[in-house]
């Protein structure tokens, strides 16, 4: 089977009586997938099975992304406030053993690539909410990673900020062509994103719908504007409406 | 005219004080004028400032001891959960348990020929606590998120400690050496009184010779010096813990 990580009718047990799955999911290589629901349907849970980060009670999870092939960005830009930009951005390097001045190269390759060229030595403090989420961004890819994992990114931005963002990732993408999955309860942002939708639905979460978006990737500039969009959009946006209401 | 109302108002009551005690002839060994406060103050002044000098070295030299043995205890706790349920409960007692009341084990087990000793160990006790809680919290309080970045990037221990945990405690340190401080000086203060021999001649001695001699206005004096070096200390840890997380946030 080649996917980079898979679910196998996974579930996870909650203490306060929240459950995820059965869930099934298998996430191909080079694929952007987006993951949305209600809120408490267990998209976060998946992505950090997804990411190895939590087990699940029952079921399998396989990764053939390992250590080191698997990014995360978190909903906040999770950045250390006592490191520069740069530094951020070398961190993952350096705990893989890459020398310091190689790191930091690389680093600031990793930052220009996300338009912070200049910003290198700025502390999180001294950077604006989007700016940080790029720094985060530039960490993760830093390692050039098969799997980039990403737990509602751009929830705490602007809209504008968020659709520039939206390009950034597309971009990223493009370069070296890692799957991608994504966390949002933003229909439009989940369909503009991604080549794939999966709808989860609520109490315990499940899957209840799983759509193709057609269209290239990165985005044409007017591609919101395209009937193709709007008819997916509908539809993820109903099939989310029913798994909210079944 | 805000910056200046607590002055102001410090200069209304002192020159109540002044009529008051002026216009009804109260004795001076009862109440002294503000003015006798301050012949007094000038008189003594080399005197005050040598006592205030040696209280405040026992309590910097405290401080120091306190922050190494609180920070030790802190990292090793952190490292060892079974380490930390033995520790954290003689820490609170110790914490609980006022200087005051140890104050005559501590001389006796010090030996009665050197309370300076005895002086260190008391305010050390004061002073430990906040810098180990302090510390203890801030190896705690790494953001999670940044936690499981560390797991996912497979860092072991060590990095885990030194690029994670101690960098984030930082804040936590500054503010528990910043309260440590304070308290390590009333704990010096305190424990002269205890102490009260003439062998330990800061300003607490200078407070209780002058309450025996009902020298008062020399015993006001010591006290404003006193308030003052707590003032001082107070805005020079202030300064520093400022300065500290300017270096540590970069703003």
């Amino acid at each position: 089977m080649t996917s980079v990580a898979a679910l196998n009718n996974v579930e996870v047990d909650y203490d306060r009586g929240l459950a995820l799955g059965p869930v099934s999911l298998s996430i191909a290589p080079g694929e952007t997938v987006a993951l949305v629901g209600p809120s408490g349907c267990g998209k976060s849970t998946a992505l950090r099975l997804l990411a190895g980060l939590e087990q699940p009670t029952r079921g399998q999870v396989s990764r053939a992304a390992g250590r080191g092939e698997t990014a995360v960005v978190f909903q906040a830009p999770t950045l250390a406030p006592w490191l520069s930009a740069r530094a951020n951005v070398a961190l993952p390097l350096e705990l893989a053993g890459t020398p310091r001045a190689e790191a930091c190269r690389r680093a600031d390759e990793a930052l220009a690539r996300v338009g912070l060229a200049g910003a290198e030595a700025a502390r999180p403090v001294q950077l604006s909410g989007g700016m940080a989420m790029r720094v985060s961004l530039a960490r993760a890819m830093v390692t050039a990673p098969k799997l980039l994992l990403l737990d509602e990114p751009f929830a705490a931005l602007d809209e504008i900020t968020r659709r520039t963002l939206a390009d950034d990732v597309l971009d990223l993408w493009a370069a070296t062509r890692p799957a991608i999955v994504f966390v949002t309860h933003n229909v439009e942002e989940a369909v503009y994103m991604a080549s794939r939708v999966v709808v989860l639905g609520r109490g315990p979460g499940r899957i209840v719908g799983d759509f193709a978006v057609e269209g290239p990737l990165p985005r044409p500039p007017q591609f919101r504007t395209q009937a193709a969009f709007r008819t997916t959009a509908e539809a993820v946006s109903s099939a989310l409406a029913e798994g909210v209401a079944s | 005219m805000i910056r200046l109302a607590p002055l102001i108002l410090l200069a209304l009551l002192l020159a109540g004080w002044e009529i008051a005690c002026r216009a009804l002839g109260i004795a001076p060994y009862l109440l002294p004028a503000p003015s006798a406060v301050a012949v007094a103050l000038k008189e003594h002044y080399p005197t005050l400032v040598l006592a205030a000098w040696r209280t405040l070295s026992v309590a910097l030299v405290s401080l120091l001891i306190a922050s190494l043995i609180a920070q030790v205890l802190a990292f090793i706790t952190a490292l060892s959960p079974l380490l930390d349920r033995a520790i954290r409960p003689l820490a609170s007692v110790v914490q609980v348990t006022p200087v005051v009341a140890l104050a005559p084990l501590v001389l006796i087990w010090s030996g009665l020929d050197h309370p300076q000793t005895a002086l260190v160990i008391l305010a050390v006790l004061v002073a430990f606590f906040p810098i180990f809680s302090g510390a203890s919290a801030g190896l705690r309080s790494a953001d999670p998120d940044l936690e499981r970045l560390f797991t996912l990037y497979g860092a072991g221990r060590w990095h885990r400690v030194t690029r994670l945990r101690l960098p984030s405690a930082v804040p936590f340190l500054l503010e528990g050496h910043k309260v440590g401080a304070g308290l390590a000086l009333i704990g010096a203060v305190v424990a002269e009184f205890g102490a009260g021999s003439g062998k330990v001649q800061g300003l607490a001695w200078q407070i209780l010779d002058a309450g025996n001699k009902l020298q008062t206005a020399r015993m006001i004096a010591a006290l404003v010096v006193l308030g003052a070096m707590g003032v001082a200390l107070h805005a020079l840890l202030e300064a520093l813990e400022r300065a500290g997380l300017k270096w540590w946030r970069g703003r």
